[in-house]
């Protein structure tokens, strides 16, 4: 079987998800999985067992003992391995900590990395911001498939219109 | 015997509320914690301490009152073990505020349907627990006491992860939505099994009445979503208000094959559970709560007509060990608690 994404080399990642009874199947090759952020290889030459340590388990490489770099937040102290053992965040600053290595096994638990619920009306405006200029990009690119070419004159207008905003520091939006 | 405190009526055991004969009450809880201090179960005492200070503030500020009424103020620590307990059992707070540490505290509102726990698990949890199924009412007052501590507090949030918490089931919108839902029926009728799995299968959680791991006693459920992450508020409380309404359609059918198929079998069980509640000597909790529920259903189908559901509703929690020693004024021991059980219904149901 081929990957899907690259259509080019042999699919070795088959990833099956049933998330809220919708089920889908993804088969990529090494490379297109580890692009699209489903699983890390790069450090990590036992794949397979990253795939089956538990939901929270530490990755393999501090199983084995080899932490190359110890990942520590700064603010409260906690290493990553200890993250993984309690399943606990020690403070809001280990999220940042932490960075990537979060991404799969928030969306093995949750099914999704991208909050889209509501935030603070103090972190508002410039997020809000941002995630229209999202929301608009994606309809722009529809529009442009289906050769919908007024339309989308319109989307883009509107776009710079909130990216000049946006560098204003989307105080405006508030 | 019973010249103790007595327990305050919660809002949510004080009325049936809409589909209230099925559902006993909705309830929504939202996480937040302080930006850069370490959460409660890594923090100092003085960290702890500067979270209640923050929350303490708010109390006192004339905005909350205004906006909100009167609101008690209650340190863990000034409470005794028993008052404690009360709140816990009338779920006004969870079980985890009592073990964590001594500035846990918790800022209830004068009707005790919003209570703002501090150094839960997280540095703040509001909780709106209100009657029947109104998980969107809840969910607009939560949003109101939560938007006004925002306003004081800065809150550890991040764009891509939303409301950042201790536990990452909990990041993103922070919302744990449940429902408590009384099933007698479809547990007569030997289809509970089959609902219930099916519940977990659209991503919710499923769990016996006082909290995890904890068996069914009394055909109560409460029903949750898991995901806090990638749906909005909206859509986890429009989800678990679709799956509720369907487990409220499959009960009441179930109901009704109780009363078309076998009306005086029925009769007969609700009757004879309201006769073992109202002459009964000696009542374990364990007894006392399958005898509530199926005379809960008595009255839902008719067939008992002295009283009233919500007086059912809020002896479920009365007949609760802490409940019952404060209002007896004294502590208790197992068998003594059966005794005075059985007189709290008879008495209550007498009339």
């Amino acid at each position: 079987m081929l990957c899907q994404e690259c259509q080019k080399r042999v699919a070795t990642v088959h990833l099956t998800r049933i998330i809220n009874g919708e089920y889908t199947e993804q088969h990529l090759c090494e490379q297109c999985a580890k692009n699209k952020g489903e699983f890390d290889f790069s450090h990590n030459p036992f794949s397979l067992q990253s795939l089956l340590t538990g939901l929270m388990n530490v990755d393999s490489q501090t199983l084995m003992g080899f932490t190359p770099k110890k990942l520590q937040c700064n603010n409260c102290g906690l290493t990553y391995a200890q993250f993984g053992q309690i399943g606990r965040f020690g403070c809001s600053e280990c999220y940042q900590a932490f960075g990537e290595r979060l991404v799969p096994i928030l969306r093995r638990i949750h099914g999704s990395t991208q909050h889209v619920g509501s935030e603070p009306r103090r972190a508002g405006g410039a997020v809000k911001l941002r995630r229209n200029i999202e929301e608009l990009k994606q309809q722009l690119q529809r529009l442009v498939e289906e050769e919908k070419f007024e339309q989308a004159a319109v989307v883009r207008d509107q776009i710079k219109k909130l990216e000049s905003r946006a560098t204003d520091g989307g105080k405006k939006d508030v | 015997m019973f010249n103790g405190k007595k327990v305050k009526t919660s809002k949510w055991m004080s009325s049936a509320g809409p589909d209230g004969e099925i559902v006993l009450s909705s309830r929504i809880r939202l996480a937040r914690n302080i930006k850069g201090l370490p959460f409660p179960y890594l923090a100092s005492d003085s960290q702890t301490e500067e979270v209640k200070k923050q929350v303490y503030a708010i109390y006192q500020d004339k905005a909350l009152s205004q906006q909100f009424g009167n609101m008690s103020f209650l340190s863990m620590h000034k409470l005794s073990p028993l008052e404690r307990q009360v709140l816990v059992e009338k779920h006004l707070i969870s079980p985890m505020l009592v073990k964590e540490n001594h500035n846990a505290a918790v800022l209830l509102s004068d009707d005790e349907a919003v209570s703002i726990m501090i150094n839960e698990e997280d540095h703040i949890r509001i909780q709106c627990l209100l009657p029947g199924l109104q998980l969107e009412q809840a969910l607009a007052e939560a949003n109101r006491y939560d938007e006004l501590l925002e306003e004081k507090l800065d809150y550890a949030y991040d764009e891509r992860w939303g409301y950042l918490t201790v536990c990452p089931t909990n990041v993103g919108t922070g919302l744990r939505a449940s429902v408590m839902v009384h099933l007698p029926a479809l547990s007569i009728t030997k289809q509970i099994n089959r609902v219930l799995s099916a519940i977990a299968q659209v991503g919710l959680a499923v769990r016996g009445l006082y909290g995890e791991g904890s068996e069914i006693t009394g055909n109560l459920v409460q029903i949750s979503n898991q995901i806090t992450l990638g749906q909005s508020e909206e859509e986890i409380v429009k989800n678990l208000f679709g799956v509720t309404r369907q487990i409220v359609e499959q009960e009441a059918q179930a109901r009704q094959v109780l009363l078309n198929e076998g009306r005086d079998r029925i009769a007969d069980r609700v009757n004879r559970a309201f006769g073992v509640l109202t002459h009964a000597w000696l009542l374990s909790s364990q007894e006392a709560m399958q005898l509530l529920s199926e005379v809960h259903l008595g009255i839902d189908l008719g067939l008992i007509k002295e009283i009233k559901g919500e007086v059912i509703k809020e002896l479920m929690v009365l007949q609760r060990p802490a409940n019952l020693q404060l209002m007896a004024g004294q502590s208790l021991d197992a068998f003594e608690r059966d005794r005075i059980r059985a007189r709290l219904f008879r008495e209550r149901l007498a009339q």
